[in-house]
Formats: C-alpha cells, structure tokens, sequence
C-alpha cells in the first residue's frame, strides 16, 4: 500500500461527502414536487407526460396500490425489453448485422435490466445491436434507477408521515425523479466522458491496419451516454464485455474517479434527504456513518490484499511492487482497482474496472461480503437506503429487547408487524442465495460453467447467486453463464432479490405511515449518536456473518491458505 | 388495472422516446461538434491509412518495438461456433483471463513469459508485463516494463539507448493531478513515435 494509494481513497471520501448534503436538499426538493431552476423547461415536459399517461400526480397511492403501480410498470417493461431483443435483427441501427438474442438470454437479461441487476450473461460488442443497447437497455438503466429511488421515497415518506394513508405517487415519483435528477446529471456526465476519450458515435466497426500488418476490428458505439446513467443509476451493465475496465469505457485515471463518484452520490444524498423529512438531519448523517464504517474496512482489506501481489508470482522472479496486476489495468493500478471494487458492491452498481474473478483470495471476499451484507453501504440508489433502513429497524428492535421497552425509531414506534416484514425482506435473500448455490455446486449443469477448479470453482457460483440476488451484477466472470440453466436460476434469483424486498417493505412503510408520531421523551433511545451506529453496524456483520460464513470458509478462505500452503488447481 | 396497464405503457414508451432515442442521439450529436476525434473512438491515422486507436492496445511481437502485456481476449472458433480460440488484443470482443490467483495455467503462462523476459533475482520483471489485462486491451505499460525494454529496441533498431529512453521519456505519462492513476506508457503511441523518427 503506498500513500498515494490511501490518498486518492481520502480524496474520493472527501468529495462523495461534501456533495451529500447538497444533493440530499435537492432530492428532497424534488421529493416534494417543488420547482427549480430545471423547472421553466421541465415542467411541460412533466405534464404532458401525466396527459397522456392519464395520471393524476396528486393522487395518494395506499403502499398496496404503490406496490401494485410498481409491479405492474416492472412486467410491462419486461415484455417490451424481451420482445426488443429477440427482434434486434430486423430493427434499425444494427451495422454489425447481429442477430436476434436467444430467447434464454433475452429472458435473463430483460430480468437483469429491469431489476438495476444489470448481470450481463453476454459480451455487449458480440451481441447487442445499438439500438437493442439505447432503446431497450439503457432505457431501462433510467426506469430501474429512478423506480429505485421512487421506492426510497416511499419508505421516507412512510417514516415523515403521521396517521396518513397513502405513500405518494409512483408515477409522479418516477417521472420527477428521471427528468430531474437522472436526466440532466446525465447530460452534463456524457459530454464529460466524450471529453476524456469515451466514443459517441453510431458508426460500424472500424478495421485498423495495425504496425506489424496484421488488422485490428475495434468496436464502437453510443457508449458515453450508456455510461453515464450506467453509473449514476448504479446499474452497471458494460457498453463492452469488459466495461468499465475497457479503455474506451474508461479511458482515464480521471474518468475513472468521476465514474467512482458517480456510483456512490445520489445513495449518499438520500441518507440525507431521509434526515430532512423527519426532520434531524442528525439521523441521515447517522446512518451514513455506519455505511462509512463498514465502507473504510472493506477498502483497507481490498488494497491490503490487492498491493501485496501474488506470492506464487513472487517466485518466478516477478517483482510484485505494482501488486496483484492479473486482471487489473495500468492505468488504474491496485489502489483504483481495489477501490473501485468495493464501491461497485458496496452500491449496487456492478460495473467493474478489473476482473475481480482474479483478485486474490481475500481481496475478492471483500466484494462479496459487500453484496451478502445487503447493499446496505451507501448501496444501490434508493435500494440502499431502504435497505439500511430495515436494518435499523432491527437493530432498535435489539435494543429494545436489551431495555425492555418497545421500540421506536426517528419517532415511530416499531411492532410485531414491523418487525416480521423486515425478518422476512432481510431473509429470503439467503435463501435464494444458499439454496440457488448449492444447487448448482451438486449439478452437472451449474458445475460446468465454472472455470477454475478447487474453491475458487465454488466462489464462482457462490459469486454469481449473490450478485443476482443483491441486483449487483458483477461477476467473477470466468463463469460461463449463458446456459439455459444459469440464465434461468440467475434470473429467478434476480426476481425475488428484487421483489421480495420491495413488497414487505412497502408494508412497512405503508404501516408505519399509518402511525402517529410519538414525542421524543427521556427514556427514548437517540438514534443520531455513535451508540446506535455502533449497534447497527453490529446488527448488520451479525445477521451477515451468522447466515454467509460457512460458506465464505468454503471459498474465499479455503483458497486463502491453499495459496499460501502453494497448492494450485 | 387498467388505468395502472395504460399508466405503465404510455410512461414506458414516452421515456423510451426520451432516454433511449432522443437523449443518445443529441449527445452524439453534440459529441460530434465539440469534439468529434474522441467521439469516433480516438483513431490515430499514418500515411491516411487507420492504424488503431490512441486508446486500445495492439499486439506487438518484433524486437524493434517496444511490447505491451499479454491479452486474454478470444475469438470465436472458426470450425466450431460454441467455444473460442485465443486471439490477442481483439478488440471486438473485450474481456480478461479470470483466472484465479491459485490458478495452475495462470502460474504456468507467467513462468512461460517470465523465462522469454530473462528474469534474475537483482531485475525482476516488473508484474504488469507478464500479466494480462482486465480489458485484454490495455493500451498502457508501467515506465518499470518500457525500461526493460529499452536495451532490446535499441538494438534491434542501431540507435543509441540514451535516443530510446529520451523517446520512452517523453511518451510517459504521470499521474492526473499528481494524484489519480498511476504513471503509464502508451504503447502504440511510442512505437508510432519511433518509425516516425528512424524514418527521417
């Protein structure tokens, strides 16, 4: 580890912070439908949109008919995604003549996309035309990031509210949060990317004649404005096979950090935009703590393992000062690499700037234990925030079994109802997780996508469960997934990551708006001090570390000491 | 239902016609006015002819230039469409080796490089240059692998060392900032440099 290294991970903490809290007055701006310096061009734009759509954007949604505006949207989606890409040989912008996706892998990837999972089954320049990649992905790139954040909003509401039935509306949510956030943030990030070397274009192909005489096919495409809300939405589906580590994807050391902040800047301003609606600021801040403390342990772990380079390599007469430099590009390094793989899976994002597939052991189990631990370190937009907060419901429900009084959080008291929907949001992702993988371990279908023998072979699919069952989307990609059975298991586990969180906790937002706000009395327990984020952070490695490390011991940590006792596979 | 059916459908395809067609296409086209080099993919050109990209690496195997690092990319099998054949720096089809740190062939294609390189305990040879990238397209090699290679290129080439390294120095890049990233030669960018000087 060097002091650059640490620097350039102080510089990244130190503006994804001082951007919270600007941004979190924003959103909640937005939030409330309030207008802004966007609106004398968007607000038109926002009507037409409720005309023609026939809403009314005042209409209070029940968390039920919330919920049900939510599911209804996400399957319409699919089949338009599904059908798109299944049709992608006949439809327009398509100079590489690719042919119609199979049906298995336009099923996992319409899933994918429209769940923020954004796990890529396929290589983009080998398979998707670019209208198939602007028209039907990237549009679901906004919708899953804005449905996202609109979920968020609800469950913020279902706190700041007192004795109210409804928790805003979905399409209102949806439309305000795409035109006024994703939109315009977006455009700024595309010219941005184009300046450092990113392609915009819609050209074929180019065929270089390269110095030795050989020829070079190079890729190109649309893949600023792909890359932006891939992003900022944290969704993370590459443009490239390779994506953010593909020099075109990522041309810069600069790039790169603005691709880092981009990840982490609208879930950092929603802890804060939480803060403002129940009015203390104090409690977002408090949650981004416990997201900070889980966030700096991961880095140091990562670069700790990352820098230390391979010892088998040490051997052959490598000099491993740059480190683990497998899968990793030059321009990024260990420190860039490491930090941008704990980002990735601390948010939802997935998008990566190196093969994690080939980090060391115990660096590749810090992203992993990122995605086990619930996406819950700033994670992904919106889903991370709701998703802290169910832990947090647990962790006060844990106090107050400590004390023996009943529980309550930011003003609402927490009950039996409360707490059963969060057990079963929070448990049903293992679930899927475990039973998915050991499934696949015993069967010869799942045992033939691997691509490494021995424990590795095991974190491949252990990866790859966790990944679609958090919606992360990266990979330890060696892993030949585009199989009927690896399409469909990851898909079905890419639904219920999805769904099975977002309805129970709309439940308890919608119960916990029906609530009244109890007053703050001396015997309340403060949610805004370092007492609580201690306990939420043990609440979270608890749950996570009771469920996962059994497993974790099977993969990451067996390979760990195999490689330091010198046995390969 | 309905009411929900219709919401879903018109909000699915107004925001289709604006996030999917219009926003991409007034960034391309932008793109192309402000700056339309790098919007076509940064191609360097000699002699009129497209010779690759200022961003993606090229294979390079002649002792006259200089080498950048090994790339796992694939190719499809030309005899059998359902497994791939290994094809350097394809830049159609990106990816890396994902082999694991315990992994037999990585261990074995490293001591392969590491015994062409010449590796002896006082010069060990520097990580990047005998691992692949994650892109398979790297265009980049750390200033420790261009060093390396000096003496070869020199030779190969009758020019002095001294003329070499100054080439070598002036193509290194540092850090942005002084801070982010890690100091990087590009490759192809160099060797153009090079022909373009033994050529006057």
């Amino acid at each position: 580890m060097t002091l650059n290294g640490w620097a350039q991970i102080a510089l990244y903490v130190v503006v994804v912070l001082a951007l919270t809290r600007p941004l979190g007055g924003y959103l909640a701006n937005v939030m409330a439908g309030g207008r802004n310096w966007l609106s004398p061009v968007l607000l038109p734009v926002e009507r037409a949109f409720y005309r023609l759509a026939g809403i009314n954007p005042a209409e209070e949604q029940s968390w039920w008919l919330y919920c049900r505006a939510v599911v209804v949207f996400h399957l319409v989606g699919f089949v338009f995604l599904y059908g798109l890409l299944r049709l992608q040989a006949v439809l327009p912008l398509n100079p590489q003549g690719m042919p119609a996706v199979p049906a298995d892998l336009a099923g996992n990837t319409s899933v994918s996309f429209l769940t923020n999972t954004n796990w890529q089954s396929y290589g983009g320049e080998s398979t998707m035309s670019y209208f198939s990649q602007m028209a039907g992905l990237a549009v679901q790139n906004f919708l899953s990031a804005a449905a996202g954040i609109a979920l968020a909003m609800a469950m913020i509401r279902g706190f700041a509210r007192a004795r109210a039935k409804g928790l805003g509306n979905f399409w209102a949510d949806l439309v305000r949060v795409t035109l006024y956030v994703l939109l315009p943030a977006c455009i700024v990030l595309t010219l941005f990317f184009v300046w450092q070397g990113v392609p915009q274009n819609l050209g074929a192909y180019v065929d270089a004649a390269t110095l030795e005489g050989g020829k070079q096919t190079i890729a190109q495409g649309p893949v600023a404005s792909q890359l932006a809300i891939k992003m900022l939405g944290t969704n993370g589906g590459g443009f490239f096979n390779a994506n953010s580590a593909h020099p075109y994807e990522n041309p810069t050391a600069l790039s790169n950090f603005v691709q880092m902040i981009a990840i982490f800047v609208l879930g950092a301003a929603l802890t804060n935009t939480f803060g403002r609606a129940v009015g203390d600021e104090r409690q977002g801040w408090a949650l981004l703590a416990a997201m900070g403390v889980l966030f700096i342990a991961g880095v140091a772990a990562c670069y700790w393992a990352e820098a230390g380079g391979n010892p088998q390599l040490a051997a052959l007469g490598v000099d491993n000062s740059l480190g683990n430099m497998e899968g990793k590009e030059v321009r990024f390094g260990t420190p860039l690499s490491a930090l941008f793989a704990v980002i990735t899976t601390a948010a939802s994002c997935g998008a990566v700037n190196a093969m994690h597939d080939s980090f060391m052991p115990l660096g590749g189990m810090v992203p992993l234990v990122n995605i086990l631990l619930g996406e819950i370190i700033v994670g992904g937009v919106g889903s991370g925030l709701y998703g802290m907060l169910l832990f947090a419901i647990v962790a006060i429900f844990l106090a107050g079994l400590m004390v023996g009084r009943t529980p309550e959080y930011v003003g609402k008291k927490i009950e039996a109802r409360e707490v059963k929907m969060t057990m079963l949001a929070i448990l049903c992702l293992p679930l899927v997780i475990l039973g998915f993988s050991a499934l696949a371990s015993v069967l010869p279908e799942g045992l033939a996508g691997t691509s490494n023998a021995g424990p590795h072979g095991f974190s491949q699919i252990f990866y790859a469960f966790t990944s679609a069952a958090g919606n992360n989307g990266s990979a330890f990609a060696g892993l030949s997934a585009n199989s009927v059975f690896w399409n469909a298991t990851l898909g079905i586990a890419m639904v219920f990551g999805r769904f099975a969180v977002i309805v129970p906790m709309l439940a308890v937002a919608g119960s916990l708006a029906a609530k009244r706000r109890a007053a703050a009395s001396v015997g309340t327990f403060p949610t805004h001090g370092g007492l609580f984020v201690g306990l939420l952070v043990g609440s979270i490695l608890i749950v996570g570390g009771l469920t996962f490390l059994p497993a974790l011991a099977l993969g990451p940590i067996a390979e760990h000491f195999s490689l330091l006792a010198g046995t390969l596979y | 239902m309905l009411r929900l059916l219709r919401a879903s459908l018109v909000i699915l395809l107004l925001m289709t016609l604006l996030t999917g067609i219009a926003y991409p296409l007034a960034m391309t086209g932008l793109a192309h006015l402000a700056w339309p080099g790098r919007a076509n993919g940064s191609l360097l050109a000699r002699d009129g002819k497209v010779v690759g990209s200022a961003l993606i690496g090229q294979t390079f195997a002649s002792d006259r230039y200089f080498h950048g690092r090994p790339s796992a990319t694939t190719d499809a099998d030309p005899n059998d469409a359902t497994k791939t054949v290994a094809a350097p720096y394809n830049a159609a089809s990106s990816g890396g080796s994902n082999l694991a740190p315990t992994s037999k062939a990585l261990v074995d294609r490293v001591k392969e490089d590491v015994a062409k390189l010449g590796s002896s305990p006082s010069a060990p040879v520097p990580a990047d240059l005998v691992t692949t990238s994650a892109s398979g397209l790297d265009p980049d090699i750390s200033p420790a692998s261009a060093a390396l290679q000096v003496a070869r290129v020199a030779k190969a080439r009758g020019l002095s060392e001294v003329e070499i390294g100054r080439l070598v120095a002036q193509h290194t890049e540092g850090r942005v900032f002084g801070v982010l990233g890690e100091p990087r030669v590009n490759v192809l960018q160099l060797n153009l440099a090079l022909d373009a000087q033994h050529r006057q």
